[in-house]
């Protein structure tokens, strides 16, 4: 391998590791939070991206229409913003119906719960939308640049920092402000805290509403950098997301984040070095080893008695 | 080990005509349903073609006309009065009429010979009627079979995310690894096809080796399992969690890449060996095999380790020994559900052993509910039975169906019949008749 294909790898791998990290820290928080598996997320990630299809497309339509001049940079912020606004709302949702109800019994309950409502959104998706598959509209024109002999284009670029931005934004959320507190307070103690006030419902609904967030951008970016989208299309992502989540360590988003991106760069150069169909095989194996000698993932901490399932 | 007491059946009240029919009900014994049930699939095989015909009613109904009411409303009565006329009121009638008799059969059995022998005979009995209710459709006889394999595989997860505790999600890896243990064995030994050349054995030794090929396929998936067992000794809840879904993940990634078992095109040519009789044998040797286990020392173990393993492990349980016994014991069943999945269908590939198949069985669990044998059976009994009633509604019965579970899920959050057994002696027991002492 060349020092460029090298780096040309190394960008690859950061933006197919930033899909795995925004995803992986949705998980992150409802896992940190209250200690529950989201198995819906895989698929919100996908609800997000047909949210992001329409959003975009209604707003290419609207912009044809002439009334307001739209430029395709404005049109895909406001479907960057808005998708993910419409898409917390689709996680607040699946917290209501399949995760309150389900509070204080065993969590795995839970976590059934979780994958059938990841189902039923598979199917509905399916049922409504048929088995065609859609294409996320082009709103920003690919440009390469030649950095030597390494291509970059302009969407991998923006996706990479665009990611980072939201996974540091997050990162301060939780650090500084008052619902960041109250969120770090409730995956501290899940029975004190909102006894002293913290409402819980709240917090919750926030944690799902905010992961589903940033699985929309996900999923936005996912639709500019693979312009095809299946109903299928969150189900292997979601569960390696997930993967990373855990093996970031209980409630770290950091931690989450780097899972992710060190995910997509196992998968990128084991994909480079080795047969392609070899991928899954050596990734997990990895996976498996950091878990044998770090059982608690990178920035966890030790399995406590009350956190059993 | 809790056993739920039965009210004695001069307790219920006889005032309402619901608590008469139910204390007609309560001296009926299991042997005396069992009778019942056997004469009702003899009368189906019978005039049950015949009947169906007289209610309109194109052919049998294959799902206790479930199916037929999905597809055409307007059958719903005669399919009603079918499963009426021949599953419900013979049934009853017969268990009814026979009470006295089954009664005092049960107790003999009981007082004459040891309890294996009478549970032998309501095996029978129940395996007969299952024969018979089968004889009437290949379909009936397939139902049956995925039916019973889920059974086991349900009772081998049960065993390690209900008794111990854990939320092993690699179960789809051993049943994989069994299937194709199992699979590539039998191909190999007793089959001539062109990826192994001509079979090494004779093949009408076949099916008196298939029971030792099943075995194998069982090992394999044990010293697969010993991955996951390894690692829980530091870790466990969710780190396990992940690490069994590396593990599924990775079986099924290594067997796409392994080229001379056909890759991701799939593995063919198992011969059928696996008939109703077998995969029931099968299913009945597991039952009685995990009943044992869960109640034995490693089973008492096993629920220390999973209530609190610190103190366990002060109150000298070796935790590591139980932890690798659960695992292995409950992959070796995972991988004979699979070994008999594949001489069922007689193909198998990689993509059955997925995400897919994890949510179902993580279903099956959780559904039937955590530390029962009961309740397992009920869960894979239950959702395969459903699954199969909404076929019908194609795309919409992976609607139906989740939304389903999630209701229940909410209603009984523990599932079905969790942390209850039956116990076996207990359901063999002749009922008495009241107002007559023995």
């Amino acid at each position: 391998m060349t020092l460029a294909t090298f780096f040309q790898h190394v960008l690859n791998a950061l933006q197919w590791g930033s899909f795995y990290a925004l995803i992986a820290l949705g998980y992150s928080m409802v896992y940190g939070v209250l200690m529950l598996f989201n198995f819906t997320h895989g698929d919100i990630f996908m609800v997000g991206a047909y949210i992001g299809f329409f959003v975009s497309s209604g707003l290419v339509a609207f912009a044809s229409l002439g009334i307001v001049a739209l430029p395709n940079w404005l049109i895909l912020v406001l479907t960057i913003i808005l998708s993910m606004f419409l898409t917390s709302f689709v996680g607040m949702l699946v917290e209501r119906v399949g995760y309150r109800p389900l509070r204080g019994v065993p969590r795995a309950s839970a976590a059934i719960t979780g994958l059938m409502i990841g189902i039923v959104l598979e199917t509905g998706n399916l049922a409504l939308l048929g088995a065609r598959r859609r294409k996320f509209p082009i709103l920003i024109e690919t440009q390469g640049y030649q950095l030597g002999p390494v291509t970059v284009t302009n969407t991998k670029i923006m996706i990479v920092f665009l990611s980072l931005l939201l996974t540091l934004a997050l990162h301060q959320f939780v650090r500084r402000s008052k619902w960041g507190m109250a969120m770090r307070a409730m995956a501290y103690d899940f029975v004190v805290v909102p006894l002293r006030g913290v409402p819980l419902n709240t917090i919750a609904a926030l944690t799902f509403g905010l992961g589903s967030a940033l699985a929309a951008a996900a999923g936005i970016f996912f639709g500019i950098a693979y312009p095809v989208l299946n109903p299928y299309m969150g189900l292997l992502i979601g569960w390696k997301a997930f993967v990373a989540a855990i093996l970031g360590g209980r409630g770290s988003i950091l931690g989450a984040a780097l899972a992710g991106f060190l995910l997509g760069f196992i998968e990128i150069f084991v994909a480079a070095v080795f047969p392609s169909t070899l991928r899954d095989v050596i990734a997990y194996s990895i996976i498996l080893l950091i878990l044998t000698f770090r059982p608690h993932g990178f920035f966890g901490e030790p399995y406590s008695a009350h956190l059993r399932l | 080990m809790e056993v739920r007491e039965r009210p004695p059946a001069e307790a219920i009240t006889k005032n309402t005509p619901l608590a008469k029919v139910r204390s007609q009900l309560a001296q009926i014994p299991l042997l005396g349903w069992l009778l019942g049930t056997l004469l009702t699939v003899v009368i189906e095989q019978a005039v049950g073609r015949p009947l169906a015909l007289a209610l309109g009613l194109s052919n049998i109904p294959g799902l206790f006309g479930l199916r037929i009411m999905l597809t055409k409303p307007a059958l719903i009565p005669s399919a009603v009065a079918y499963v009426l006329l021949v599953y419900v009121l013979p049934t009853l009638v017969v268990a009814r009429l026979s009470a006295p008799l089954a009664n005092r059969l049960a107790q003999q059995l009981l007082d004459r010979f040891p309890l294996w022998v009478s549970l032998i005979v309501h095996l029978g009995l129940f395996y007969a009627t299952m024969h018979l209710w089968g004889d009437i459709s290949a379909y009936r006889v397939l139902f049956l079979k995925f039916i019973l394999i889920s059974i086991i595989l349900t009772l081998s997860l049960n065993l390690v995310n209900g008794y111990m505790g854990e939320f092993s999600c690699s179960h789809p890896g051993f049943m994989a690894l069994g299937a194709y243990g199992a699979s590539v064995l039998t191909v190999l030994l007793f089959v001539n096809d062109d990826v192994f050349g001509t079979s090494l054995l004779p093949p009408a030794l076949g099916p008196f080796l298939f029971p030792l090929t099943l075995v194998a396929g069982g090992l394999l998936a044990s010293v697969g399992a010993l991955v996951v067992a390894i690692p829980s000794f530091r870790t466990r809840g969710d780190y396990l969690a992940i690490i069994s879904l590396a593990f599924m993940f990775i079986v099924k990634s290594v067997i796409e890449n392994l080229e001379i078992i056909g890759g991701p095109r799939g593995f063919m040519n198992q011969p059928k060996w696996a008939n109703l009789p077998t995969v029931f044998v099968w299913t009945a040797i597991c039952l009685w095999m995990i009943y044992n286990f869960t109640r034995s020392t490693i089973g008492k173990a096993m629920c220390a380790v999973r209530d609190d393993e610190i103190a366990a492990s002060a109150m000298t349980v070796n935790t590591r020994h139980t932890k690798i016994v659960t695992f292995l014991f409950a992959a070796f069943w995972a991988g004979v559900a699979g070994g008999l999945f594949a001489h069922v269908i007689g193909y198998i590939n990689p993509g059955t052993f997925g995400v897919y198949k994890l949510s179902e069985v993580l279903a099956m669990v959780y559904l039937g509910g955590l530390n029962s044998v009961v309740g397992s059976i009920a869960g894979a009994a239950g959702l395969q039975l459903l699954m199969e009633v909404l076929r019908p509604l194609e795309l919409f019965k992976w609607i139906v169906i989740p939304v389903l579970l999630i209701v229940l899920m909410i209603r009984r959050p523990t599932g079905l019949i969790a942390f209850t057994e039956v116990n076996i002696e207990d359901l063999l027991q002749p009922r008495r008749v009241p107002g007559k002492e023995r």
